[in-house]
């Protein structure tokens, strides 16, 4: 009898917790995303599909399907999208290849009553949701930091990203606008590394024989190791080197600390943000509503939380937060 | 092949993949699916006509994807904002392309090198105009490429459309016939009074004119533009050629079969996404698709040649 009357109970919970989630539990999300070529990315992935596989197996959606497009192009994503529309799917979130040219398959979307979430690269279509991260305040905080560190200022080097991306393009401005802002300091030269180690190494080697005494070097992420390594490479001191979170950078810097007393900052924006979109996803789909434009944090590491970051960091990965419903439910709030 | 067959086997290609699809996502098998299906591939369908042009007199152009990513920088700027300035602007670019095969054919310089080399020009202009992504689609455009005209999609109307004027323009007309001749024989050519530098010319302004085309469809698509967007489209748009029953050499080519091999290709990728593969095996999926494609005709064409 007891057993029964236990049994019993957990039934009703279990259809109570049902009955919560039940607007969602028949819901279909896929991802669509342009590009899985970097640590960041790839941390991306698997943090959604640590977070899908957990809501599925919980029944709070249907299915969460991650799609990658094989080549990083607009035109292969557009195409991914309207597939998506056709696999019937009742939201996409979506990393966007361009802010503007997927709006032609977005609008379809929309037009086709599947919910669109952008994250991370964001769209500009209007009936689409963004999840932004302020990357113009990320370019300016760098500058900031720095005018902190050395305040006399003097001559930086500019890492930029992938030429004619949106992010790359928010970056650089902020990073101009604090320059503006800490005249002392001045943007000597500017290379393209594409967030990606070997190829800021090759392009800083390329320019660093033209280049006078740099101080510092803003970068955008993904890019802060292959330049030290080029400083290393050309036999010249090691400025300042903004880092952005990724595990090689974050050693090196726990390396240089030990050794040195290296002092620098390091921020990016969590992979995790994947899951904040699912989880927002998740609430519009449950009939909440949201605001059309939301504002991620972007995660720092700082002299103090090196080791903690560093420790719980695998390698060749980035460091990273996996945000839940309760942030999610946080960040609307936010907005509101 | 006689020319009669070789629009056969691109033919069954399409409608064997389109039945695949049809059967694993019964969804798409519908005016709106249809549509979402081939809409993208309009854009690539008109920068394969245009490759095709190339390939016909024996070149190949490794600048189509940066020379349509211009043209869609162009209009998503200036045909957008000042309408006669970018119409001015893709008349300089068609006939730009046609002095480069001018030149092609004056200096006798290998074509692969120098469209290579002008995809950097290309390029190179296409940021300078959009450095970041951006620009908007004009209006008439964007209500061109989602209009909805009765009984087909837009994307079929368009594709049944380009293979009529260009199948006229290339099989049927006499200029045309001149022209597949330059691939087939140039000196014979030569020698029949014709100036084959004129002629090449021709080709190659075609081929702007269909490349210009082309930027306009894929922005009336996306709304708007990037220096990267079409990329793709140098390797799809030869792809699409060899696919349709085209060969590198010889001037034998066949527009209808550029066109069908353009939504072939399209509706591969869209099938392998169905199919829910991994996007690492994707393109080596899209490779072996294609190579099964071409094995069969290279079957076909030894069982004619035997009998």
């Amino acid at each position: 009898m007891k057993t029964a009357v236990m049994l019993l109970t957990t039934a009703t919970l279990a259809l109570s917790a049902g009955a919560a989630m039940a607007d969602t539990s028949g819901k279909r999300i896929a991802l669509s995303n342009n590009y899985a070529g970097n640590s960041w990315r790839q941390a991306m992935l698997k943090t959604f599909e640590e977070t899908a596989d957990q809501a599925v197996s919980d029944g709070v959606v249907a299915a969460a399907d991650a799609y990658t497009t094989s080549e990083n192009q607009t035109t292969e994503q557009a195409a991914q999208i309207q597939n998506m529309i056709l696999q019937g799917y009742d939201a996409i979130l979506l990393n966007a290849a361009s802010p503007t040219a997927l709006n032609g398959a977005v609008k379809e979307a929309c037009d086709a009553g599947v919910l669109v979430v952008s994250f991370d690269s964001i769209v500009t279509e209007p009936c689409a949701y963004r999840i932004a991260v302020d990357f113009v305040e990320m370019g300016r905080q760098e500058v900031e930091y720095l005018s902190e560190r050395l305040p006399e200022g003097g001559k930086l080097l500019e890492i930029r990203g992938l030429a004619g991306v949106s992010t790359d393009d928010a970056i650089s401005q902020g990073i101009h606008n604090g320059v503006e802002e800490f005249p002392q300091f001045e943007v000597v030269g500017s290379v393209h590394g594409d967030w990606a180690q070997d190829v800021a190494q090759k392009a800083v080697s390329g320019i660093l024989p033209s280049l006078p005494e740099v101080v510092g070097v803003v970068t955008q992420g993904g890019d802060g190791y292959g330049a030290a390594q080029a400083f290393a490479a050309a036999g010249r001191e090691t400025p300042l080197i903004i880092l952005g979170n990724r595990q090689d950078e974050m050693a090196w810097w726990a390396e240089q600390r030990d050794a040195n007393g290296y002092e620098t900052l390091s921020l990016s924006i969590a992979p995790g943000v994947a899951s904040l979109a699912f989880w927002v996803a998740q609430q519009i789909l449950d009939g909440e509503e949201v605001p059309k434009d939301l504002t991620v944090p972007f995660l720092k590491i700082t002299q103090d939380t090196l080791d903690e970051q560093l420790a719980s960091t695998p390698v060749g990965s980035v460091a990273n937060v996996a945000y839940t419903l309760e942030d999610a439910k946080a960040v609307i709030a936010g907005a509101k | 092949m006689q020319t009669k067959y070789r629009i056969l086997l691109p033919l069954i290609s399409l409608a064997v993949l389109l039945a695949a699809t049809f059967w694993m996502q019964p969804r798409t098998m519908s005016y709106f699916g249809v549509n979402l299906l081939f809409n993208l591939a309009v854009p690539i369908a008109l920068a394969t006509i245009a490759q095709m042009m190339i390939i016909m007199v024996n070149d190949i152009d490794l600048g189509m994807g940066a020379f349509v990513s211009l043209v869609a920088c162009v209009v998503a700027t200036f045909l957008q904002d000042t309408p006669v300035l970018g119409t001015i602007m893709l008349i300089g670019l068609i006939l730009s392309y046609a002095a480069m095969g001018a030149l092609i054919h004056r200096l006798e310089l290998p074509a692969i090198v120098v469209t290579l080399g002008m995809s950097f020009v290309w390029g190179g202009l296409a940021l300078f105009i959009l450095p970041s992504p951006g620009g908007a689609s004009p209006g008439w455009l964007r209500a061109l490429m989602t209009s909805k005209p009765p009984l087909m999609p837009m994307a079929v109307v368009a594709a049944i459309l380009f293979s009529i004027v260009t199948h006229l323009l290339i099989m049927r007309s006499g200029i045309g016939t001149v022209l597949r001749g330059v691939g087939g024989n140039t000196r014979a050519v030569q020698r029949a009074g014709w100036s084959v530098i004129w002629l090449k010319a021709l080709a190659y302004g075609l081929a702007g004119l269909f490349a210009v085309l082309a930027g306009m469809a894929l922005v009336g698509l996306t709304t708007s533009a990037d220096a990267n967007i079409a990329l793709r489209y140098t390797l799809l748009s030869i792809a699409g050629v060899i696919l349709g029953g085209g060969e590198f050499i010889g001037g034998k080519v066949s527009p209808t079969g550029a066109v069908i091999g353009a939504l072939t290709l399209t509706l591969a990728s869209s099938f392998l996404n169905f199919m829910r593969l991994n996007p690492d095996w994707q393109i080596g999926a899209q490779g072996a698709i294609l190579i099964l494609v071409l094995t069969a005709r290279l079957l076909f064409a030894k069982r004619e040649a035997r009998t």
